[in-house]
């Protein structure tokens, strides 16, 4: 039975996309057929994240319309095999997407077998946002460890609560917390709010931490998505987060200051 | 124009003066009592606590918590009097009975129609009076609280707001910044309560809010309410209590038990 999950966060820029991409990938290497979702209509970025911005022909709205099928559109990963992504139009805008359209399309993805359909969010709390997130059956909610990204993320659980169809059928949409650009140096000096302050005020389970890493604007300018670089802890984190996504228990790893031997300091710059 | 038609627009468009209707805040003086050296001396601590607040303060005495036979018998010269001692001007009487009526037009004080209802007050500037001993609060029977306790077991997350018709709310979680919670009873959050909580709404002064951890960005009960700058100097982060008492919110700490 096909999940749905929805990467959201209410504020922009905190890395919805960049968590879709390595997310997708993630399930993708571990076996699972995924499909990933552009929901940014005229904004669409995560072709571009994922390296197939020359290869789009159709896009979800044109499936929508009916000018072309669900097959032309999808654009199959050149590093996957069981990944597959759907772009957004850039010229159109999100009114474009109307919730029948929506439904359709996930239910034709199901029925091609695809176990996992990640649905990139576009920010906001708008009708974009509130399409992405309606149909899922999980959340995975992305959040700075900063005051106004917090309480957005806090904005978007509670409309996630209120207004997706699981709420409308009485249900609950299995929400998980994923906080980016986490800093722990920071965190120990009291610059930025740590993973206990965010989880108390989020209430929510947290799925993963991502380490700020130089790393992930190399893998968005390489069009990689950062969890091929497993060297670097932003891909060891999502990978871990990955895991934890499909059931596994992984302990949290990157949330203390790094231990700098002598030789590290000598020779490197932080990571 | 003719002799009648030039009077009459002048009296409709003066030219000495503007007639407009106007809002202005006055300080209410809610008499609960005609003794007047009791007034005297509690009315001179109010002052002694606060002085800039009521240097030439227009004043309205309010009459409607007296008793009939205390409205015959207040001496409101002499209320006037010990108030103008204090720098207080008097200014007007509201809802006063005939006697007093009278009395009001020999002093030349305006006279005011009763209060309708329950009009929010705000309350007053005066920094809250240190009392840690809890008075005692007179708990009336409550005459609406028609529907069952409303019971949420889920955060209040910021943007949502939840209002309990006509009965009490219970909140098993936290209520996020900027959410808001009302009732026309009692609130009870087992969480912290970081957003607004707003208790009587439809004008219950018994009602009362309690919270395991009290960061809120505002309180109120029947109206009455305080904002997070005052909020944050009392008993902030402790499990409290917020209810009315002498029209004014207090905030006192729940009882600890190991």
């Amino acid at each position: 039975m096909a999940k749905i999950i929805v990467v959201t966060s209410g504020k922009g820029g905190v890395g919805k996309t960049t968590t879709s991409s390595a997310i997708s990938t993630g399930l993708a290497l571990r076996g699972h057929k995924t499909a990933v979702i552009d929901f940014d209509i005229g904004l669409r970025n995560l072709d571009l994240v994922m390296n197939c911005e020359r290869r789009v022909v159709y896009d979800f709205v044109n499936v929508i319309n009916g000018d072309a099928t669900l097959k032309q559109a999808l654009i199959k990963d050149k590093r996957c095999e069981n990944l597959f992504i759907l772009p957004a139009s850039q010229t159109r805008d999100k009114d474009a997407l109307t919730k029948e359209g929506v439904e359709q399309v996930l239910n034709e993805l199901k029925e091609m077998g695809f176990e996992y359909i990640i649905c990139d969010s576009p920010a906001g709390i708008e009708h974009g946002a509130f399409i992405a997130l309606y149909y899922a059956d999980e959340a995975v909610v992305v959040a700075n460890p900063e005051v106004s990204s917090v309480r957005d993320s806090d904005r978007i659980l509670g409309i996630l609560q209120s207004k997706s169809r699981k709420a409308e059928q009485g249900e609950n949409v299995v929400e998980h917390l994923l906080i980016t650009r986490y800093d722990p140096e920071r965190v120990a000096r009291g610059e930025m709010l740590g993973v206990a302050d965010v989880e108390e005020i989020l209430a929510t389970k947290l799925l993963g931490v991502i380490p700020e890493c130089q790393s992930v604007l190399k893998a968005s300018n390489q069009g990689v998505p950062v969890i091929h670089d497993t060297e670097s802890r932003a891909g060891k984190a999502y990978a871990d987060a990955v895991a934890r996504l499909t059931g596994e228990q992984v302990e949290h790893r990157f949330l203390t200051p790094e231990h700098k031997s002598l030789f590290k300091r000598l020779f490197r710059r932080s990571a | 124009m003719s002799k009648s038609a030039q009077r009459a627009s002048t009296v409709d468009r003066p030219e000495s003066f503007q007639l407009k209707g106007g809002l202005f805040p006055m300080t209410l003086l809610e008499l609960k009592s005609t003794d007047l050296a009791a007034i005297k001396l509690e009315l001179m601590e109010k002052v002694t606590q606060s002085p800039n607040f009521f240097q030439r303060s227009p004043l309205v005495f309010g009459v409607e918590q007296l008793t009939e036979a205390q409205q015959e018998s207040l001496d409101l010269l002499g209320l006037c009097t010990l108030c103008r001692e204090l720098t207080l001007l008097p200014t007007a009487v509201r809802g006063a009975n005939a006697r007093l009526l009278n009395e009001c037009a020999k002093l030349s004080l305006a006279i005011l129609p009763r209060s309708r209802g329950k009009q929010s007050e705000l309350t007053t500037e005066t920094p809250p009076a240190a009392t840690e001993t809890t008075e005692p609060v007179e708990v009336t029977k409550t005459t609406t609280a028609s529907a069952p306790t409303r019971i949420i077991t889920t955060p209040i997350r910021s943007g949502q707001q939840i209002y309990a018709r006509g009965g009490d709310l219970i909140v098993m979680a936290s209520v996020s910044a900027g959410a808001e919670v009302l009732a026309d009873g009692n609130i009870h959050i087992y969480g912290a309560l970081r957003g607004r909580a707003l208790a009587g709404v439809q004008g219950d002064e018994n009602a009362r809010i309690f919270c395991s951890s009290q960061e809120a960005e505002l309180v109120a009960v029947a109206g009455q309410f305080m904002v997070d700058e005052v909020l944050r100097t009392n008993h902030w982060k402790d499990a409290v209590q917020i209810y009315l008492a002498g029209g004014r919110i207090q905030i006192t700490p729940l009882p600890k038990h190991n």
